[in-house]
C-alpha cells in the first residue's frame, strides 16, 4: 500500500546528515527503545510485519517529524495496548508517575 | 548528584520508561539480558564482519564466485548469519558499474554483516533522493562516478537485502587478508564510499 513511508522519489528533505562519527544511537532511550523489540519478540506480541505496519500507518505529519525510534516507540504502544499486552490505562497512568518522580 | 537538580525526561524517555517498567513488572522481559544484546549489536556485530568477507573475496576467486551466486551462504561460511541477513545477494563494484543500497520505505540493512545502520541510512533524505539522483547523493559523500560509469540502485526489502563488494584498490597485490580488511569501511560496503588504497 502507498503510503508516507514510501520515501523514494520525494522532494525536499533537505542534505544527507553526514557526520561519519555519528553514534548508532544518539540518546540512551533509543538504546531501550531497541531493546525492547528483542523483549517482545519472544512472546508473540507482534510479528516484524505487523511492526513495520504499525509504523506505516502513522499519521503522515507525525510519520515525518519525529525520529526513527520514535517511530518504534509508536509502534510498541500502538501492538502493545492494541493486543491486550498492556492496558492504555496503566501505560497512562505509568506514564504520569514516572513524569512526576522525575520532575 | 542532588535529587533537588532532577532532570526533567524528554517525552520518549518516559514513554519507554513506561513499557520496560510494565513488561517487566508482568515478567515478561528481564533488563539485563536485554542490555546484553544491544551491547552485541553495537559492539560486536558490526561492519568489521563484511570487511571481512570483502577481504576473502578479494583474495580468493572461488570464494568471490561463491559470494556472489548465494550471499548468505558464502557469508554464512565466515559464521555471520542471523536476523535480517537470512537472504542476502551481494553486489559487485566493477570498472564499468558502481552500485548503491538505500532502504526506500524503511531501513532494511544487511546485519550480520554490517551491524546497525547508521543514522543517516534510516532517515528521509537519503532515503527519498537515492534513487531519484544516485549520483548527486554519491557526489554529497565525497564520491565522483564518472558519466560513462553505469550506477545501480538496489532498494532494499523485508526479504531480500543487500551489500556492495567494493572495487579492490590498486597497490594492494601483496597485502594479506587482515590487512586488506582493514581498509574496507562500512559506507564502501553501502556504496557511498570507495575503497583507498593504504596511505
Amino acid at each position: 500500500m502507498n503510503g508516507i513511508h514510501d520515501l523514494g522519489g520525494m522532494h525536499g528533505f533537505g542534505p544527507i546528515d553526514i557526520d561519519p562519527e555519528q553514534p548508532l544511537f544518539r540518546n540512551d532511550w533509543e538504546r531501550r527503545v531497541f531493546a525492547l523489540f528483542f523483549g517482545c519478540a519472544p512472546h508473540g506480541f507482534f510479528n516484524l510485519d505487523e511492526f513495520r505496519h504499525a509504523v506505516e500507518r502513522m499519521d503522515a505529519a507525525e510519520y515525518l517529524e519525529l525520529s526513527y525510534y520514535e517511530h518504534w516507540l509508536h509502534a510498541y504502544e500502538t501492538l502493545l495496548v492494541g493486543n491486550g499486552a498492556i492496558t492504555a490505562e496503566e501505560y497512562a497512568t505509568r506514564c504520569a508517575e514516572i513524569a512526576q518522580e522525575a520532575g | 548528584m542532588g535529587s533537588a537538580h532532577k532532570r526533567q525526561l524528554s517525552d520518549p524517555e518516559i514513554r519507554v520508561k513506561a513499557l520496560e517498567s510494565l513488561l517487566v513488572e508482568k515478567g515478561l522481559i528481564d533488563p539485563k539480558a536485554l542490555d546484553d544484546l544491544v551491547d552485541t549489536y553495537e559492539t560486536k556485530i558490526g561492519p568489521h564482519n563484511g570487511a571481512q568477507v570483502v577481504a576473502r573475496a578479494w583474495s580468493d576467486p572461488a570464494y568471490k564466485q561463491r559470494l556472489l551466486e548465494d550471499g548468505s551462504a558464502a557469508i554464512g561460511e565466515l559464521g555471520f548469519s542471523g536476523m535480517q541477513g537470512e537472504d542476502l545477494m551481494v553486489v559487485e563494484n566493477t570498472p564499468e558499474v558502481h552500485n548503491i543500497l538505500v532502504c526506500t520505505l524503511c531501513s532494511c540493512y544487511p546485519w550480520p554483516t554490517l551491524g546497525l545502520p547508521p543514522v543517516w541510512y534510516k532517515a528521509a533524505p537519503y532515503r527519498s533522493r537515492a534513487v531519484s539522483d544516485p549520483r548527486g547523493v554519491l557526489q554529497e559523500f565525497g564520491v565522483e562516478v564518472p558519466e560513462d560509469k553505469e550506477v545501480r540502485v538496489w532498494d532494499s526489502t523485508a526479504e531480500l537485502r543487500y551489500m556492495v563488494l567494493p572495487e579492490r584498490p590498486n597497490g594492494t597485490e601483496d597485502m594479506t587478508e587482515d590487512g586488506l580488511a582493514s581498509l574496507v569501511s562500512r559506507d564502501s560496503m553501502i556504496g557511498v564510499a570507495l575503497v583507498n588504497p593504504p596511505a
